[in-house]
């Protein structure tokens, strides 16, 4: 997938997760202080970035993605006076975030921006991105489920998030589905595609146990920036998990300028106690990779099946068949009724 | 009977579509489509189906209006291009539909609130958008029983039927729907969100709608409510269907439905172009009768 000497002396921008693909694997609950103190270990590593948001971003306040015990802005306002060198990031989603809200994430000192869509819609971000492009801040195009388009394919959408401004775009294995090689195909389709100053970024699930992998297959491939959560916190079997990757970069000799052992602590004494399930790959979050499903619907598929008596495999299975994509969350209950419907579950 | 003649500004999905819900009207008469491309399939469609047809945007068809007897008109451009249309229809004496989510005009959803609009003989009435028609019947349907703190729809739509001017406004639509949340459907906080799915064959519109009762919902009547307004519904657009629910969860009502279309400019699947063009069919219907009982005398309106 890689030669070594390929990877010698590259410097890759760490893009930290915790805080807000974090915030799926709790539920959406992470308190203000516990945020404070995650952020302000991130800071003290040189991690460059971190995200700061509910885990559906700016809007995700809802019935449909859960309520976080405070507004983004006041994640925002408690983090960001923390930070000695680190920026606060936000995601926004259009279609359930806005322009305002990015405003106001602005005004709380956020400075950089994932503009997230499905990886076949990027025509729906072009305000967003020109938007975040106009507050200065930091601005990326986020291509999410890219297993579902081709190479080929995936490189026209960057290259339209390219033209609305973005700095870097995205290729975002929401399932955490892909596997290496198909990793570095769509790096390798977005680099051939893009201007040489635009950076290519990779965000990755564990669901497969790829997280890792797959991050190495896409610096390989031009990828500059990726994207990770300390002990892998995040949605279904968590995201690329930082202090793994540091290491593995490190014997590498690829240079996140980030500290070892202070984000090994930071796992170990903080996030690991602080997880209310184990964030591993569990049946129902293999299967999310397996069949392609968005990693967020794993507790939302576990409730379903407490209230339905269907499996959660069941349901994250129909839901890859009905090609359900990110946002979808109001379908899971929705297809465990009729799959209970279906088998005479329910009086 | 004599039917009003209308016009379609817009040659896009939404007004194409319109065409064919128009010409099934016992009231309305589509006789003139303004388009902006000369080379668009809404302008050819238009022109084979026996309308007159100008490329010149709103301009090409403001000399025609009197000689042609334009009454109605229906705006299916964008919220921006509509403040200006509406002012030179409005002077022009001419009753505008507008289905951008400019919202310059009160809010309408038929089975809520066609009848005081109607009553009120409104120029210019908005229509929200297609997740505003297809969740706001379901949001009145609880609060009219009990109120209603917070409402919430989450609007599916299939990545085809979903043109260039919603993709490049999505804000818009949020902040409109929203807003038409409270204001029409009577909850006391809205929230709409939407998502556009690539799903090949393309999925049917699915909107979900979550209301937030005060006290315990009344969970009786809430379903029998739900029940007759989807009958309401119904009665223009027959492809409107509850999957599941109404569901209650504490103070939570869940009501997850499917919207399929007649498949007249785009397939079954496109049900939010069709509850957008029906809805503004039968509103436009009912203003008909009003002018054609002499009830509704339409005026030349000075715009400040």
């Amino acid at each position: 997938m890689y030669k070594s000497e390929s990877l010698r002396g590259r410097k890759v921008i760490l893009h930290d997760m915790t805080l807000r693909d974090g915030m799926h694997a709790k539920r959406e609950q992470i308190s203000l202080e516990q945020m404070v103190r995650i952020a302000t270990a991130l800071d003290g590593a040189g991690v460059p970035y971190l995200q700061v948001t509910h885990g559906a971003g700016l809007g995700g306040n809802s019935e449909q993605h859960g309520r976080a015990p405070h507004s983004n802005e006041a994640y925002l306002e408690a983090v960001v006076p923390h930070l000695t060198q680190a920026k606060a990031s936000v995601l926004l989603i259009p279609g359930l975030g806005t322009m305002r809200e990015l405003d106001a994430a602005h005004a709380c000192g956020a400075r950089s921006v994932h503009c997230a869509t499905h990886c076949t819609e990027a025509d729906t971000a072009r305000q967003h991105i020109a938007h975040g492009r106009a507050l200065g801040m930091d601005t990326s195009g986020f291509l999410m489920m890219a297993h579902l388009n081709s190479p080929a394919g995936l490189a026209e959408q960057a290259r339209l998030m390219e033209s609305y401004g973005a700095h870097t775009v995205y290729v975002t294995d929401s399932a955490g589905a892909l596997l290496p090689h198909e990793v570095s195909e769509r790096i390798q389709a977005l680099r051939d595609a893009l201007a040489p100053e635009t950076e290519i970024g990779f965000h990755g699930h564990h669901n497969m146990g790829l997280g890792i992998a797959n991050s190495l297959a896409a610096i390989a491939a031009g990828a500059s920036r990726i994207d990770v959560s300390s002990a892998g916190l995040g949605a279904g079997a968590g995201n690329t998990p930082l202090e793994v990757f540091v290491a593995v970069c490190d014997r590498l000799g690829i240079d996140t300028g980030c500290d070892l052992f202070p984000l090994m602590d930071l796992a170990e004494e903080v996030i690991w106690p602080l997880m209310d399930h184990m964030v591993r790959i569990d049946r129902d979050a293999l299967t999310l990779g397996f069949a392609g499903v968005y990693s967020t619907f794993l507790l939302h598929a576990k409730k379903a099946s407490a209230r339905t008596g269907v499996p959660a495999r069941d349901i994250l299975v129909e839901l890859g068949r009905r090609k359900m994509i990110g946002g979808q969350e109001d379908m899971i209950e929705d297809t465990a009724l009729s799959l209970a419907k279906e088998r005479r579950l329910t009086a | 009977m004599s039917k009003i003649k209308c016009a379609l500004i817009g040659s896009g999905n939404i007004g194409t579509d319109l065409i064919y819900k128009l010409r099934r009207s016992p009231l309305l008469e589509p006789v003139w489509m303004v388009g902006i491309d000369a080379a668009s399939d809404g302008l050819a469609r238009a022109r084979a189906l026996g309308l007159k047809v100008t490329d010149q945007g709103i301009d090409g068809l403001l000399p025609h209006l009197a000689e042609d007897g334009i009454q109605i008109a229906f705006d299916a451009t964008s919220a921006y291009a509509h403040a200006e249309n509406s002012r030179k229809l409005t002077e022009r004496g001419v009753l505008t539909i507008d289905l951008t989510p400019a919202a310059i005009g009160p809010l309408c959803v038929p089975p809520v609130n066609l009848r005081d609009h109607a009553a009120r003989l409104e120029m210019n009435v908005n229509m929200i958008s297609c997740a505003g028609q297809a969740t706001i019947p379901m949001v009145y349907a609880v609060s009219r029983l009990q109120t209603v703190a917070y409402a919430e729809i989450i609007a599916s739509l299939s990545s085809k039927s979903v043109g260039p001017g919603t993709r490049a406004n999505l804000d818009e639509f949020t902040y409109t729907t929203s807003h038409a949340l409270e204001q029409v459907g009577g909850a006391r906080q809205g929230k709409a969100i939407a998502i556009i799915n690539p799903a090949e064959p393309p999925m049917i519109m699915r909107n979900t709608v979550y209301c937030r009762t005060d006290a315990a919902p009344r969970r009786q009547e809430i379903t029998d409510s739900v029940l007759a307004m989807i009958a309401e519904v119904q009665k223009y657009v027959p492809g409107y269907r509850l999957v599941n629910g109404p569901v209650f969860e504490d103070n939570r009502v869940a009501i997850y439905l499917e919207v399929a279309g007649l498949g007249d400019y785009l397939p079954r699947y496109a049900g939010n172009l069709d509850i957008m063009t029906a809805a503004a069919t039968r509103t436009a219907e009912l203003f008909a009768q009003e002018i054609l009982a002499g009830a509704l005398k339409l005026q030349p309106v000075k715009v400040a």
